[in-house]
């Protein structure tokens, strides 16, 4: 096997270490150091895939992050990504990757047709015709589209890959290590100031792996390596090769994508895939350089046709040749270059040149090396389908209006140089005002708003010297303000050939009885008489020009086509290109994946698990978990093959006739200390609290200012200017907040420190009829009698040696306590209380039960309290204290807060005590009324009565107070159900409360 | 990520802080009469301004405090921070 197009000697790559992969199920080999496309053009494979509306074939267009359309689906260790660019991915042993778009195979692609159809197929067609009638557009159009269009394939398996993120500072970040990079981090390291310098590409360098320079005498490679070396080995710098800066944040936040494992067959043991960097940099430098432009002619997109910039890269760094018969086709200088490199390797370019008469020492150059120029000539169209085997070429007026006679040329490849792009795209970001260059025909940064420098090929400046000077200066002038030291490295003498100016001409007009499509963007197959179209139909913004055709939309994002589509429009429209604007440029500049996006924030580690202290237990005992807001709590505990329904049925009964206990630790909890703590609970709550005796409860309902229930719980006086304070699970983080704010904010005088004590102590509850006898048992030297510890008192006690804080309340309607320990000792309280209770038939309970036991006693919790009801919804109007003031208070009189039919807390239960309601479901009067039903309430909770044993559910109904005993339906169109029910109090149980009193 | 400069802590990133809202606004005081207009409008009503704005922030994941950040609400700059006691 050997490859056609690969020279013998040239190039960066080791040739002692072959690699072989497949494309499209055929077996290649390539060398180290190969990218996929410079493994594939060495072995004479030019057509990769079909394009994205037409289907036309497609090849390479460029060799680095610009590439439009040489994308394919990878295959890597039995994984697969898609759209993965052929020039940015290395290659690796045994590595796969198929074309994408076409079907059934790249040669022979069925939606070619559309090529056919191309007069059919203008700018804004789906818009225009897809759009009638209405109802074809889910069933018909819109899968038909899809099926045609699209990319690559993502994969549907779990990413077993790990990606990492990463914070850092540093004082210079800077991206980019071609000349202007490599310098500028050198002055600035040698200054003292901490550098990171970072790279997309594999190589350090940049353009100096592939000029003809000389800087320091040495070759501008040698230079390269030896700056990069030398910085590696300083402890100030961080040098990072295959890591893309893609974007600019405020505050000089920049994010950069490193790839640590893509180029190998397969991620080693204990390294992530990828790694996401969030660098504060206290100056940015961009050194991006720049990306050529392509010319725009007919049939522009045939595979073989690509920038010179990248037949040069294949040549200088991958040995490659992209053609042996390459015609060059330049408005500027830099063709010249491609064409010299092709000559010393042994092949004859062919230079076509827009400009007339060009002087420059490089001109002269390929003059003396006999290359053959046709200057004042231009490439009308070239020729071949699936790659280029001639072009029509024509003499062009100096008006660039008209063309000669139409020629025709052989050969294998055009090499398009339509001079530089600087690349913006970060300096943008930055929110840098952007200008116009005439002299460039570019954009190019303008005034910086954060700390932001762009400098060379970046900036628009394209001699080597130049740019090495303002970087050095940079480096050193920016170093110098952060590090306050002063060490200057001096300027390298630089040598390079001069250049002169290039034509303002980029695309060749269409000869006569000619419609050769003119692609601008090549991913996205938008053409030149797209653009035409797009104006005549009235679009005058660039952005509604650039949405109505999608140019620049595609995944590369238009690095090679925006500015060709600003120059159209604005000649077309008689305007200058910075009249029109540019679009606006967004991060990322590459696409980013998913996985370096995410991180390790996946699966169980998307947020903190949170346990009890009696976690251990729990788990040991047959415990089913469940996510309670960011606490994992056993939900039941089951025995044999009991379903949930019967385990939490069992251990809410056992509540009622027995004891339960249940681990309650989650609860929120804040220490409340100093001499105006009951003046703020009596402002935070809805009723009083400034008359709360020392040992003993309150139960508390808080408000926002908008007169919404915002939490309610339980606060105890513990001593004279110390309160123990509980909140739901789920509010305690938002409770301490909102206490924070109005102590630091709003009533600052108050004397009062709250801090969250949540998971200082663990905490069991103790429920049913025999919970005080459990609870004498527990600490025998306290008086546990109704006397002793009424309803809502407190007591301290010893727990066989260890401290504990008892409080009498209850969330499950039964005579109750709660029991505090120190964390700590959580574990060893919950073995008492399961030991202890062993006589009186104790069970644990889990978070089921306890919604079983509040919601038929009708006790309301967070499915009611759920941001958008107020105290009167809930039945708590007997909690809203007349004689004072307190936060929302004054919200309450709203009309609709007040309204005679107010909504009201309801129990629910069906005709036939049999059917569960699902919660969430809808409450109407008629199942026959007309479409939309009028809603007149929603069942907010349901369970399993266990005293009465049928379902039984609470419902937020309007004139709820007035609906008991009156009959309604259940509808829940989410599961197809109707179910008559009767409208009855909220508390189902002990409706006066007796049993927690007894 | 903006980088908001806690006047108790330094330097710290967004990610540390929660948004709390316009800081000029005041509270009515406790226990007196207020027209529904007036208290409509320390509620609900909030203007969205283009320019400085002066807002509240907490540093949630640090010292808790809440404090005064004066931003510009277009281009992000932050001009200034202060202690929750301290006025412009």
């Amino acid at each position: 096997m050997s490859q056609d197009f690969r020279l013998d000697t040239v190039g960066l790559i080791n040739r002692d270490k072959k690699l072989s992969f497949k494309f499209n199920g055929k077996n290649y080999f390539g060398y180290e150091g190969d990218t996929l496309a410079s493994a594939l053009l060495a072995n004479g494979v030019h057509l990769i895939g079909r394009s994205f509306k037409y289907h036309r074939p497609r090849g390479f267009f460029g060799a680095g992050v610009d590439e439009p359309y040489a994308i394919v689906q990878l295959y890597r260790n039995n994984e697969t990504e898609p759209n993965v660019k052929t020039t940015e991915q290395e290659l690796f042993e045994g590595l796969e990757a198929t074309s994408v778009n076409c079907w059934p195979s790249v040669n022979f692609d069925i939606g070619a047709i559309n090529n056919l159809l191309k007069v059919f197929l203008p700018a804004g067609f789906y818009y225009k015709t897809f759009m009638w009638p209405k109802s074809f557009w889910y069933k018909v159009y819109e899968p038909f589209i899809r099926k045609a269009a699209g990319l690559g394939v993502a994969s549907i398996k779990h990413d077993k890959e790990r990606y990492e993120h990463k914070y850092e500072y540093c004082d210079l970040l800077i991206a980019g290590s071609g000349p202007s990079g490599l310098a500028s981090a050198y002055a600035a390291a040698k200054n003292g100031a901490r550098v990171i310098l970072a790279e997309d590409k594999p190589r350090f360098g940049g353009t100096l792996l592939t000029s003809e320079v000389n800087i320091g005498n040495q070759t501008g490679k040698e230079w390269a390596e030896n700056i990069i070396a030398e910085l590696k080995e300083m402890p100030n710098v961080t040098v990072k090769n295959r890591s893309q800066v893609f974007g600019y944040y405020d505050h000089n936040m920049v994010v950069m994508s490193e790839k640590i494992s893509d180029h190998l067959p397969k991620t080693k043991k204990h390294h992530p895939k990828q790694r996401l960097w969030y660098i504060r940099a206290k100056e940015v430098l961009i050194s991006s350089g720049s990306i050529e432009r392509p010319l725009v002619f007919g049939n522009n997109d045939t595979p073989g046709v690509m920038l010179s910039s990248a037949a040069k890269e294949y040549l200088k760094v991958y040995g490659v040749l992209v053609g042996k018969k390459p015609l060059i086709f330049t408005n500027n200088d830099s063709g010249y270059e491609t064409a010299i490199e092709f000559k010393k390797n042994g092949v004859e370019p062919i230079i076509l040149d827009t400009r007339k008469e060009p002087n420059s020492e490089i001109i002269d150059e390929a003059k003396n090396l006999g290359i053959q120029i046709k200057f004042s000539y231009v490439v009308v169209a070239a020729k071949g389908y699936k790659k280029v085997n001639a072009a029509e070429i024509a003499k062009i007026s100096d008006n660039k209006n008209d063309l000669g006679v139409l020629e025709n040329i052989i050969c294998d490849c055009i090499c398009v140089s339509g001079f530089w792009t600087p690349t913006i795209h970060l300096a943008s970001q930055s929110g840098n005002k952007t200008k116009f260059d005439k002299e460039i025909d570019a954009f190019v940064p303008g005034i910086s708003k954060q700390n932001e420098t762009t400098l060379g090929a970046a900036n628009g400046k394209f001699t080597l010297a130049e740019t090495l000077k303002d970087s050095f200066d940079a480096g050193y002038e920016l170093s110098k303000k952060i590090t306050k030291n002063d060490n200057k490295v001096s300027y390298p003498i630089v040598v390079e050939k001069n250049k002169t100016t290039h034509d303002k001409f980029w695309c060749v007009p269409l000869p006569k009885g000619k419609n050769y499509k003119r692609f601008l963007d090549f991913q996205n197959d938008v053409a030149v008489s797209d653009i035409e179209i797009a104006l005549k139909e009235g679009y005058r913004s660039i952005e509604h020009v650039k949405r109505y055709t999608t140019l620049g939309m595609a995944t590369d994002q238009g690095k090679t086509s925006n500015l060709n589509g600003l120059q159209l429009v604005s000649d077309m429209e008689n305007k200058i290109v910075p009249e029109v604007g540019h679009t606006t440029f967004r991060p990322p500049y590459t696409p980013v994946t998913i996985g370096a996006i995410v991180g390790r924030e996946v699966g169980k580690h998307s947020r903190p698990t949170r346990k009890s202290p009696i976690n251990s237990w729990h788990e040991k005992n047959n415990a089913v978990f469940v996510d309670a807001g960011v606490w994992l709590r056993p939900r039941y505990y089951k025995q044999g093959n009991e379903t949930l329904f019967e385990g939490s049925k069992r251990e809410a009964k056992n509540v009622r006739v027995n004891v339960g206990v249940c681990d309650v630790t989650t609860l929120g909890k804040i220490d409340i200390k100093g001499p105006d703590a009951a003046e703020l609970l009596n402002r935070v709550y809805t009723n009083a609290w400034l008359k709360l005796p020392v040992g003993k409860a309150r139960y508390g309902v808080m408000l926002r200012e908008d007169g919404i229930v915002m939490d309610d719980g339980t606060t105890t006086r513990i001593s004279e200017n110390h309160y123990h304070m509980t909140t739901t699970t789920a509010q305690a983080a938002n409770v301490l907040s909102h206490l924070e704010y109005y102590l630091q904010l709003v009533w600052p005088e108050l004397n009062v420190n709250v801090v969250s004590t949540t998971e200082q102590w663990a905490g069991a509850a103790i429920a049913g009829p025999k919970s005080r006898d459990l609870l004498q048992n527990l600490f025998p030297n306290i008086d546990a009698s109704n006397e002793g510890l009424p309803f809502m008192g407190y007591l301290e006690g010893e727990l066989f040696g260890v401290h504990a804080r008892i409080f009498r309340i209850s969330f499950s309607g039964e005579l109750a306590y709660e029991v505090n320990v120190e964390s700590d000792n959580g574990n060893f309280m919950w073995k008492k209380i399961m030991e202890i209770g062993k006589e009186f038939k104790i069970q644990p309970y889990g978070t089921e039960a306890l919604s079983t036991l509040r919601i038929e006693m009708g006790h309301v919790a967070g499915s009611e309290l759920d941001g958008r009801t107020i105290p009167y919804d809930n039945g708590l109007e007997g909690m809203i204290s007349k004689n004072k003031d307190f936060i929302g208070k004054r919200s309450l009189n709203k009309k609709a807060f007040v309204a005679e039919d107010r909504q009201k807390v309801v129990g629910v239960v069906p005709l036939d005590k049999k059917t569960s309601i699902p919660e969430g479901s809808h409450l109407v009067r008629d199942v026959n009324a007309q479409l939309p039903n009028p809603k007149l309430g929603y069942i907010s909770a349901s369970c399993w009565s266990v005293e009465h044993d049928n379902p039984f559910s609470l419902a937020i109904l309007k004139d709820g107070k007035n609906m008991i005993g009156q009959k309604l339906f259940v509808m829940s169109p989410l599961k197809n159900i109707t179910i008559p029910v009767e409208i009855v109090s909220s508390h189902y149980v002990d409706p006066k409360g007796e049993r927690v009193r007894s | 990520m903006l980088h908001i400069k806690c006047p108790h802590c330094g330097m710290r990133s967004q990610n540390e802080f929660s948004y709390g809202g316009d800081a000029t606004i005041k509270r009515p005081e406790l226990n007196k009469e207020i027209s529904d207009q007036d208290w409509n409008n320390f509620v609900y009503n909030r203007k969205s301004l283009r320019g400085k704005h002066l807002e509240l922030w907490q540093h949630l994941s640090g010292c808790r405090q809440w404090i005064k950040v004066e931003r510009d609400t277009a281009t992000h700059e932050i001009f200034k921070t202060l202690k929750a006691n301290q006025d412009i």
